[in-house]
């Protein structure tokens, strides 16, 4: 992206790109707190990539874009995004974010973490808020493992991988999360990897002006943690591995997005439907049941209020 | 809310929407939101938790009363930090008592824990609901800074800082980690040891000269009865037979148990013979009153596992003999 297309772009609070940057991403970013924690070859800084390229594309005022983050390496995201921003706790971030988005509804609320946080510790959180159909827009990095800690197995290690707490083999099944977030109620549903980065940025961009539960699952690699101790190679391999084994399979059936150690990797658009969201039921609920009686509830404007 | 741990850091995320919020639980619901209390504490998030204690541990005795869970509510999340905890002894404490509870959290920035037990939370009796008008409500006090001025934990003068809330510009950052007054992430002893203290520093007057109590016959008491919630309304029969029986003895009745009011404890203890301390605990508050006392005067435990209340009769005969 250049500087005439940013000139382009018309957002209600205009982002000025300093003629010093170095990359037009920064203004998105908290430029004082780099550098960041990421390894060589971690996949989480392209996904920050698409997703500043996202809001960018996206128009929205950002001041009313908040992001919420969980715990573990793709936690670290909303530390450095500039919006109002959000570091929680281990496998919380979604409950925050529906606080969050129901106090204000104005806000865009994107919850951004990994997939230990997201469907292990916080999997509960993840599947009633799709029930809901709560109005967030869920950005899941899924590098396979528990990266921070040390790799540990988690709920989407594939089998036959060998993990920091299964250095004989993991023989537990994966979780299938487009097929979770399908069963539980997301009214949006897409999966690609940070090969994908055009595919990416687009969907990121799509959900951003969507109403209801949306999800992106975005393929990760993590060389430190995972390909290493699997001789898997770096991460650069793994952007052939995604290169060579990725079939664009818009509207696959969730059950065949299963993911293996080396297998195909099916990624596109799976879930795309119009649900009633929260704010919608909750509202024709009550007028249904008290008539003229309810009242919204009051959301004062701004602090001044 | 899904479950405990859901509620209590929703509440969070709508109080960072601009909202006050608050959740309800009993013993282990309380158990469960031990980390946000915690993260509400380090973020400084002001909010409501109520507990309406049971006996414990576990599972315990659902719809049974206990106070088994103030020490809990001081010290149940890891890590130093402070809270305000509050103990109503009636419905209409119940109702004046969270509106405070409210204030105290905006004006402090704290987590304020509601510490009721089953009697004082199934109890029946008449409520009066003033007007909304009549009732003083502290509002969240919003930086007038505008945002390139403003640092999210640069304290006041009082150490307090002032809020923000999502969506007005301000980009700011908030997390559990230790953090500087930028609201960065700081692993940096300094920073810790500097931002850690101001947690329970900013509290001093609640322990001080704004703590919360009801008392009688204090000024010539030798021997005092220290209870709150239901304990409390146990103990003000047996205060009434001793009295009868001429014996001086006084009532203190704790409503700000956390932080603990220390001071009011101090005087006490250079000029009263014997502190007597009823609770549905096995002793709790109790080692509060004795650090207080600072073996000044004479502390008598009156513990009691819970399921039932103390007989107003064993309060009175330990307040016989402490008078002795």
């Amino acid at each position: 992206m250049n500087e005439a297309t940013i000139e382009k772009a018309t957002l209600e609070v205009p982002v000025e790109i300093p003629a010093d940057a170095v990359n037009p991403v920064e203004p998105f970013l908290r430029m004082d707190r780099m550098p960041h924690i990421w390894c060589p070859g971690c996949g989480i800084g392209t996904t920050v990539n698409c997703f500043t390229r996202a809001l960018l594309a996206s128009k929205r005022n950002l001041d009313k874009v908040a992001i919420v983050s969980g715990i573990g390496c793709t936690g670290r995201v909303a530390g450095y995004a500039r919006l109002d921003s959000f570091h929680t706790t281990h496998g919380r971030a979604i409950p925050f974010a529906t606080g969050l988005k129901l106090a204000n509804p104005e806000l865009d609320v994107v919850v951004y973490s990994g997939d230990g946080d997201l469907f292990a510790i916080g999997g509960n959180h993840f599947i009633h808020a799709a029930r809901r159909n709560m109005d967030l827009k869920v950005i899941c990095v899924n590098n396979l493992t528990y990266a921070m800690t040390g790799g540990q197995t988690a709920p989407t290690t594939p089998g036959k991988v060998t993990s920091a707490t299964a250095p004989y083999g993991v023989f537990e099944p994966a979780f299938n999360l487009v097929a979770l977030a399908e069963a539980a109620g997301a009214a949006y549903v897409a999966r690609w990897t940070t090969y994908h980065v055009k595919q990416l940025s687009r969907a990121m961009e799509e959900i951003l002006g969507r109403k209801g539960f949306c999800f992106i699952e975005v393929l990760s690699p993590c060389p430190t943690l995972y390909q290493r101790r699997n001789k898997m190679g770096d991460g650069l391999d793994a952007m052939k591995y995604y290169k060579e084994a990725s079939k664009i399979r818009h509207g696959a059936r969730a059950s065949e997005c299963d993911l293996t150690r080396d297998g195909e990797i099916v990624v596109g658009k799976f879930v795309d439907r119009e649900r009633p969201d929260y704010g919608e039921l909750l509202r024709s609920q009550m007028t249904e049941t008290l008539g003229d009686k309810y009242a919204e509830p009051e959301v004062s404007c701004c602090s001044e209020c | 809310m899904e479950d405990e741990l859901a509620s209590s850091i929703a509440i969070q995320g709508a109080v960072w929407g601009g909202a006050k919020a608050f959740t309800v639980t009993s013993g282990p619901g309380f158990s469960l939101m031990m980390e946000h209390i915690g993260y509400a504490a380090m973020t400084e998030t002001p909010c409501v938790f109520v507990n309406v204690q049971r006996g414990g541990p576990s599972t315990g005795l659902p719809t049974l009363p206990a106070q088994a869970d103030m020490m809990q509510a001081k010290w149940g999340s890891h890590g130093d930090y402070g809270v305000i905890a509050l103990c109503p002894n009636s419905p209409q404490e119940c109702f004046d008592l969270t509106v405070t509870g409210f204030n105290l959290a905006e004006e402090f920035r704290v987590p304020v824990m509601m510490m009721l037990d089953e009697c004082v939370g199934h109890m029946t009796e008449k409520v009066v609901i003033p007007e909304a008008e009549k009732i003083e409500i502290t509002p969240r006090r919003f930086t007038k800074l505008p945002p390139e001025e403003f640092r999210l934990f640069q304290p006041r003068a009082d150490k307090v800082p002032d809020m923000v809330r999502a969506g007005d510009g301000y980009r700011f950052h908030v997390t559990g980690l230790t953090h500087d007054e930028r609201g960065y992430p700081s692993m940096n002893v300094d920073t810790q040891d500097r931002s850690i203290r101001r947690l329970q520093e900013k509290l001093a007057p609640m322990a001080d000269g704004r703590a919360l109590c009801d008392t009688e016959h204090l000024e010539d008491a030798e021997v005092v009865v220290v209870s709150y919630g239901i304990t409390s309304r146990v103990a003000q029969r047996a205060l009434q037979l001793a009295r009868e029986q001429g014996i001086r003895a006084g009532k203190f009745r704790i409503i700000s148990a956390w932080p603990f009011p220390e001071q009011r404890f101090r005087e006490l203890a250079g000029r009263v013979k014997a502190f007597v301390v009823p609770e549905l605990n096995l002793g709790q508050m109790v080692l509060e009153v004795e650090r207080a006392a600072q073996g000044r005067a004479a502390v008598i435990p009156l513990s009691h596992a819970g399921g039932g209340v103390h007989q107003p009769a064993t309060i009175l005969k330990a307040i016989v003999e402490a008078a002795r």
